[in-house]
């Protein structure tokens, strides 16, 4: 009974940054705009992605998994040696937090997969991507949900500053972060809920309620993907990762995909354009992304933000020397960068995209 | 001595002391139930359909028409159409036929299934201030596309994309063939078609010339009679469609009267004057899908590849024909259900034969997503869809575009009196009798159903934005934003449908 699930629905704060010279910032900058917007939570949940924070392991995965019982440890661990090299393992730092008396068994694996197990024509990354879903769909109370090489998730059940402290995030160091304060209205309570969501290098923090989320996790599962974790999130990562990295759109044009312009306006461009936006559309209908959201995903070379086709949830930008801001509000950026050269408010379905300079 | 122990279904009434004679529903009955008696109008109750066509068209109200009371003995076991149907076989030994749609009391499962709306936790979307869009395109769509920047920094297709048929609204007419219906009948579903941005469908009787300058708007259909087929037949509409089945008589084939072909019928679908037009139960030359595979092709080869429908009536094991039936090669595939319309069917036939268009829809849904081939063909839902709502449901379980031909003859008179097959319609839809396709103007009756297709749309855009969502493709298949209310869980199971409250 694949379609008997009960979807999670939250309301959410959510900030970020990137540094275009790739200049590393501690977390605890970004926990400081975090933790400004604290209508936007209710501490049922927080994360931080950051990129740049793993430089000695740069080459390897880095797998962050969350066990709900120690015993599912050695069944994991068991399958990704069967498939990887393993060059490290070991718990994810933390510091105790009175708020947070409990919290899953943490552990991060810095892994690469055996070359003899990438038969074919598979590629490396479609071959993480599927134990990542094998792991995460099939062994029960095991979740990978940081996946990607030299970056990471951290997120839990807590409010912003709780979920800074248990993990330590001022003592990593990244060239980007995404951020998240979640409000949730329905949460199992679960770790796993939090976001950021990630796949590979690809990381989301996400505001709003999908309202197309019932076709677009259809139009994921026939293409492989298997949602579990029941949120709006996740179905953005995927589509992103499908769409830019199996289909090999680029990002304005994966972009224009999932908050896709109106036909009015498509039917106003000229021919070429009118055609491409037009097969665009017809192509990934059920990949576009309907109902109130603001989101930023970060990858390793960038971060954009982009509104719903009709920015129904707020999202505003901010420049200051090689630094861009996103979050939900003008004041969590201004609480670390209290004069910026530039602000605005990113137009509806627009996306701000910021590259790396090197 | 009885006339028939069947008794007549509906009693025609004269108030005579509000008639004043003036014989207009001798004139509009096309069933002759009125006749002149010298000083009063006489009645032949026997005949009467309860058209009301007699009851409009009366100055004085004069007219009632009531069911008539004297019915068969009440049983919970022999139904009254158990005992007419008997005792009208002891007249004649042959076989009733009917028209329309299955009236039998089975469920219906549109009735069972809510769709959500947002409150607080997202917004709804208010469509008199805010875009909303119903645009649909059929066809073949890629799995993915190649999108390139050219030279002038703008976004240019690297490969060129499928042929579609661009709709306006995700709603288009049934294939009703000229000889089913009069020529005036498919000249309001052009007109409409025109208007609205959407398509029409010739049905197997061929195209009349008077309907070549709606051609961008018409679909023309091959059937099993190939009435009318010639290579600037397939190549006079938007698209091609092969007809294997209709959901009121799946398994067998099409008889027209030689009473319904005059001249110009018969000139249209090449046939000689008043002979019957009989299509067989199979077309000759499919006896499997890889017969199918090769006409589908002919024919693209035969229209510069302009996308190829595959109509299909709704039976037990429809998901693996509709999967068959996209890997033979269609761009379409339009999936005719149970309660789908006929001008004429066995009623044996129509009642007992197919699955509803809503099991047939999600489970073909279902199929092709599992195969990873949903994006291979558009599906048309069809088969019974009496309003916008049931529309939005079927789309929601995975149609593309819903098909509608009932609903878009009670625009123009019809009352479902299910005698399509007679060809005394007295509002001149289902005839060829001159007098009474006459009174059918196209200009007059196109206003009637382009106003229901406006009106449909605008309800579309109200559930869309109670819904909360800006575009049709949000609402297609996703079956998240509907619930069932007292289905049971493997009727859920297989529509993909929670219960209400979960």
């Amino acid at each position: 009974m694949n379609h008997d699930y009960q979807k999670d629905m939250a309301g959410c704060g959510l900030t970020g940054l990137i540094s275009r010279k790739r200049r590393r910032v501690s977390g605890s900058h970004i926990a400081k705009s975090l933790c400004l917007m604290t209508d936007r939570g209710n501490g049922l949940g927080a994360g931080y992605a950051a990129y740049g924070i793993y430089p000695e392991f740069k080459d390897f995965y880095a797998f962050h998994i969350m066990y709900d019982e120690p015993s599912v440890r050695r069944t994991v661990e068991e399958v990704l040696k069967a498939s990887y090299h393993v060059e490290k393992i070991e718990e994810i730092p933390t510091s105790p937090v009175r708020a947070i008396p409990i919290s899953p068994l943490l552990v991060r694996y810095f892994v690469e997969p055996l070359k003899e197990k990438l038969v074919g024509d598979v590629e490396e990354s479609d071959f993480v991507v599927s134990t990542v879903m094998r792991v995460n769909s099939e062994i029960e109370g095991a979740y990978i949900f940081s996946s990607g090489k030299n970056m990471g998730a951290f997120k839990g059940v807590g409010n912003p500053s709780d979920i800074a402290e248990f993990f330590r995030m001022e003592e990593y160091e990244g060239y980007l972060w995404t951020a998240h304060t979640r409000f949730p209205t329905n949460t199992p309570g679960w770790w796993g809920g939090a976001h950021p969501f990630t796949l590979l290098d690809w990381s989301i923090v996400h505001n709003g309620e999908i309202s197309s989320y019932g076709i677009n996790k259809r139009y994921l599962e026939m293409y492989g993907y298997k949602l579990t974790l029941l949120t709006d999130t996740e179905v953005a990562a995927y589509l992103l990762d499908l769409l830019i990295r199996r289909h090999g759109l680029s990002i304005p044009v994966a972009c224009a995909a999932l908050a896709s312009p109106f036909w009015k306006n498509i039917d106003r461009m000229d021919d070429g354009e009118r055609d491409a936006l037009t097969a665009l559309r017809l192509t990934y209908g059920s990949a576009l992304l309907n109902g109130p959201f603001s989101l930023l995903f970060g990858h390793s070379n960038g971060l954009v933000g982009i509104n719903d086709r009709i920015k129904l949830r707020p999202l505003v930008a901010a420049v200051k020397d090689d630094v861009t801001y996103m979050a939900s509000e003008e004041s969590a950026i201004r609480a670390i960068c209290p004069s910026p050269e530039k602000v605005w408010a990113p137009r509806a379905g627009d996306p701000v995209i910021v590259g790396l300079e090197d | 001595m009885f006339r028939s122990l069947a008794p007549p279904e509906y009693l025609a009434t004269i108030d005579r002391v509000k008639c004043i004679r003036c014989k207009r529903c001798i004139q509009n009955c096309g069933w002759g139930v009125y006749s002149w008696g010298g000083d009063k109008i006489l009645i032949d109750t026997f005949k009467c359909v309860k058209c009301l066509r007699c009851y409009h068209y009366c100055p004085e109200e004069a007219i009632e028409i009531k069911d008539n009371p004297t019915r068969f003995k009440q049983n919970a076991y022999w139904g009254y159409h158990n005992i007419r149907n008997i005792k009208r076989q002891a007249e004649t030994g042959g076989i009733p036929l009917t028209g329309m749609g299955s009236d039998l009391p089975y469920t219906i499962l549109f009735d069972n299934l809510l769709i959500d709306a947002c409150q607080v936790t997202n917004p709804s979307i208010d469509p008199l201030r805010e875009p909303m869009e119903l645009r649909t395109y059929l066809g073949k769509k890629p799995s993915s596309v190649k999108i390139e920047k050219g030279k002038d920094g703008k976004l240019k297709l690297a490969e060129p994309a499928p042929p579609q048929i661009k709709l306006e609204v995700p709603i288009i007419f049934s294939p009703m063939s000229y000889g089913s219906i009069s020529l005036n009948a498919q000249k309001v579903l052009a007109t409409a078609a025109k208007e609205c941005g959407i398509v029409m469908n010739t049905g197997e009787g061929g195209l009349h010339e008077d309907l070549i300058p709606y051609r961008k708007n018409i679909i023309v259909q091959v059937a099993s009679g190939r009435f009318g087929v010639n290579p600037e037949y397939l190549n006079a509409g938007v698209a091609v469609e092969i007809k294997i089945g209709q959901g009121a008589k799946p398994g067998i084939g099409g008889h027209l009267p030689g009473e319904k072909i005059p001249l110009e019928v018969a000139k249209t679908r090449m046939i000689p004057v008043g002979t019957d037009a009989l299509s067989p139960a199979p077309q000759h030359d499919i006896y499997s899908i890889e017969d199918l595979r090769q006409l589908i092709y002919a024919i693209k080869e035969a229209t510069d590849y302009k996308p190829v429908s595959v109509k299909i009536a709704a039976v037990h094991n429809v998901a693996a024909i509709a999967s068959g039936i996209v890997r033979a090669g269609a761009d379409i595939v339009y999936l005719d259900g149970f309660r789908g319309g006929t001008g004429a069917a066995p009623s044996i036939i129509r009642d007992h034969l197919g699955i509803p268009i809503e099991h047939a829809l999600a489970a073909v849904d279902d199929r092709l997503r599992q195969e990873g081939i949903r994006n291979e063909a558009s599906i048309i839902a069809a088969g019974g869809i009496r309003s916008s709502a049931d529309a939005a449901k079927a789309i929601a379980l995975g149609a593309d575009a819903v098909a509608i031909g009932t609903a878009a003859l009670i625009t123009m008179g019809c009352t479902t009196c299910g005698k399509c097959y007679t060809g005394n319609c007295s509002w001149g839809i289902t005839t060829q009798r001159p007098e009474l396709t006459a009174r059918l103007d196209p200009e007059v009756y196109a206003e009637r159903l382009i106003n229901l297709i406006h009106a449909w749309t605008h309800e579309l855009k109200e559930i869309l934005g109670a819904l909360g969502i800006n575009s049709i493709e949000s609402l297609r298949g996703n079956r998240e934003r509907l619930r069932g209310v007292g289905l049971d869980s493997f009727t859920l199971d297989i529509l993909g449908v929670k219960p209400a409250g979960r």
